[in-house]
């Protein structure tokens, strides 16, 4: 039997492949918080404003795709005991492709299309083309399909669907003729990426993650098993009835209870996860532990005003539902899982790469950070305390979006600015504790 | 009959156990508690290595012929643990709350990666590669 590699320690990619993106992501973060402090109001008038668009995207592919592209470049051989063919290369050329192309698109919007959306579409389509490439490679070899590498499996394909159709969304926003019919699939683009990009793959990082963190009991195994594959072919199944709904050859009602069903299988990952960690064996508060929770809170919130835009049609009308909808999932949902992974996730990368070289060469002598003296617990707490009140703020914001926008934007900005300000700290740590690691030690003659 | 995979893997679980209790303990202040709660951990563990390193490990790398290979990543992985284990040790003596949260999260995180990686493949492969000398093994590590 082939031994999986995920129990060699040079499987693991370099240091900077991962963290070149987890530490660029909180500054899109930033930067998105900073457009809707300048903006305010304007920004927030409707679901389809050029502001709307460009912080959109900043959020999904500055901040959420680049710490998702870190963390899966990082996990694959951990997790799926599989490598990425040329890590180092694919990482490279992924981060600064997938960073152009979002500051592109996001000058894009802003700039009313033209060249920016053009250069935007040409850079993020490499990006995902090499990434969903090199990715699907290495998914394709794994050894084992646990339900994890099924589940990235499948949020990769989502990746693909999600970016195919957003970069000719960004040519026909650059002016390219003929791809008017585009437009109408702008709610498939958006589920693909929320959904099944961003969903599935936090349900199958979920699986392992907890057990792990939080000493939660596992999830049941036939929820591990089917729940990623049923949200996968729900989202199949929608995007066929939504356009044959759209074309008036079916009642509405059809894609409308795909849509539900998916809805109701969020609700059941984030009622399992809830009850799981009522029963975790560590009761120590932490961090991850409470931005978990704010997530899953988020998910709660998404999937019930969904649910209630459909019952209530006069609800879904009112222009603040859109921001809401959109708000609670990417903002409530997405975002704070994603903090609270990348909390950890750098912190004890530094601390498994400096303790590993501490080991090769010896040197007892150098003392190697624990994870709480790489990232303060405090930093993290009040990273939070912000957050949430940012979050608190925007969702006042479609209602007085003159009192409460700018100051929502502030808020937001300075908690992705002590994000990426913890995160950034952590790094330099690594680098000066590796720098006296390889230093030749007190009194040794170092070899010629 | 029972398994290196039920044995052990059991046996990751009361580790856990006393870990995650000595954790609490030293989160609320309470050294006394935090102080014997850790050293029942310090010693369990401590045993949980030695079956593997002192039976465990020989006996399948006799079989399987494999010195190199997984059990030679546990054992690296066990002195990870144990220059951990050592630190909060000092930790605990000094009283030094902050250090000893610190410790205890990075050695959690390291821990559950290793008993992942053991109880998802190590013990299975071990429970064929000795399917016909698990009593033996087993009283074995029992009396270790």
């Amino acid at each position: 039997m082939l031994f999986p590699g995920n129990l060699s320690l040079d499987q693991a990619p370099p240091i900077s492949v991962p963290f070149r993106f987890l530490l660029s992501a909180p500054l899109f973060g930033v930067l998105a918080g900073l457009l809707l402090a300048l903006q305010g109001p304007a920004l927030l008038a409707g679901r389809w404003t050029p502001g709307v668009l460009a912080f959109t995207h900043l959020i999904t592919l500055g901040l959420v795709t680049q710490a998702m592209c870190g963390a899966l470049l990082q996990m694959l051989p951990v997790l799926a005991g599989t490598r990425v063919l040329g890590a180092v290369a694919v990482g490279r050329v992924t981060h600064l492709l997938l960073g152009g192309g979002t500051l592109a698109l996001a000058i894009g919007f802003l700039a009313d299309g033209g060249p920016w959306s053009l250069a935007a579409a040409a850079l993020l389509g490499s990006a995902f083309l090499v990434f969903v490439t090199a990715l699907g490679w290495g998914l394709a070899r794994a050894g084992s399909a646990n339900p994890t590498v099924v589940a990235m499996r499948l949020a990769v394909i989502a990746l693909a669907v999600t970016a195919t159709l957003g970069v000719g969304l960004a040519l026909f926003w650059g002016g390219i003729p003929g791809l008017l019919f585009l437009r109408s699939l702008t709610d498939v683009h958006l589920a693909w990426g929320l959904l099944g990009w961003v969903g599935l793959l936090v349900l199958g990082v979920a699986y392992q993650a907890l057990p792990m963190f939080q000493l939660t009991p596992e999830y049941p195994l036939r929820l591990r098993r089917h729940l990623t594959t049923a949200l996968f072919a729900l989202l199949l199944l929608w995007s066929v009835l939504y356009r044959l709904a759209a074309a008036e050859r079916i009642p509405s009602a059809l894609p409308v209870s795909a849509a539900a069903t998916a809805g109701a299988a969020l609700l059941l990952f984030a009622a399992f996860t809830v009850r799981l960690q009522k029963r975790r064996r560590r009761p120590l508060p932490d961090a991850g532990l409470a931005w978990w929770r704010l997530g899953l809170a988020g998910l709660a919130i998404a999937v019930t005003l969904w649910l209630a835009g459909r019952v209530w049609p006069g609800f879904a009308a009112h222009p603040a539902y859109p921001l809401w909808l959109g708000g609670s999932y990417l903002l409530g949902f997405a975002v704070p899982i994603l903090n609270g992974m990348m909390i950890k996730i750098v912190p004890f990368l530094a601390w498994f790469h400096l303790q590993n070289r501490q080991l090769a060469l010896g040197r007892v002598e150098v003392s190697v950070p624990n994870l709480r003296e790489l990232l303060p617990e405090r930093t993290t707490r009040w990273q939070l305390r912000i957050y949430v009140a940012g979050l608190g703020l925007l969702a006042l914001a479609p209602l007085w979006p003159a009192l409460a926008s700018r100051p929502a934007g502030l808020a937001l900005a300075a908690s992705w600015g002590l994000l990426g300000f913890g995160l950034g700290r952590a790094a330099r740590r690594y680098r000066r504790v590796n720098r006296q690691l390889l230093a030749p030690a007190a009194g040794e003659i170092p070899a010629a | 009959m029972h398994t290196i995979s039920q044995v052990l893997g059991d046996d990751h679980q009361r580790c856990d156990s006393l870990f995650a209790e000595a954790e609490t303990a030293v989160a609320q202040g309470d050294w006394l508690t935090g102080e014997s709660a850790f050293n029942a951990f310090h010693d369990a563990l401590e045993h949980h290595f030695r079956m593997e390193e002192e039976v465990m490990f020989p006996e399948y790398e006799a079989r399987t012929g494999q010195t190199m290979g997984p059990t030679r990543v546990m054992r690296m992985e066990h002195g990870q643990m144990r220059q951990l284990k050592e630190d909060m040790a000092t930790a605990i003596t000094a009283r030094d709350r902050d250090r000893y949260l610190g410790l205890s999260e990075t050695l959690l995180i390291v821990m559950q990666q290793h008993n992942a990686k053991e109880e998802q493949m190590l013990y299975p492969m071990a429970d064929r590669a000795l399917q016909d000398s698990m009593e033996q093994v087993l009283s074995q590590m029992d009396a270790v």
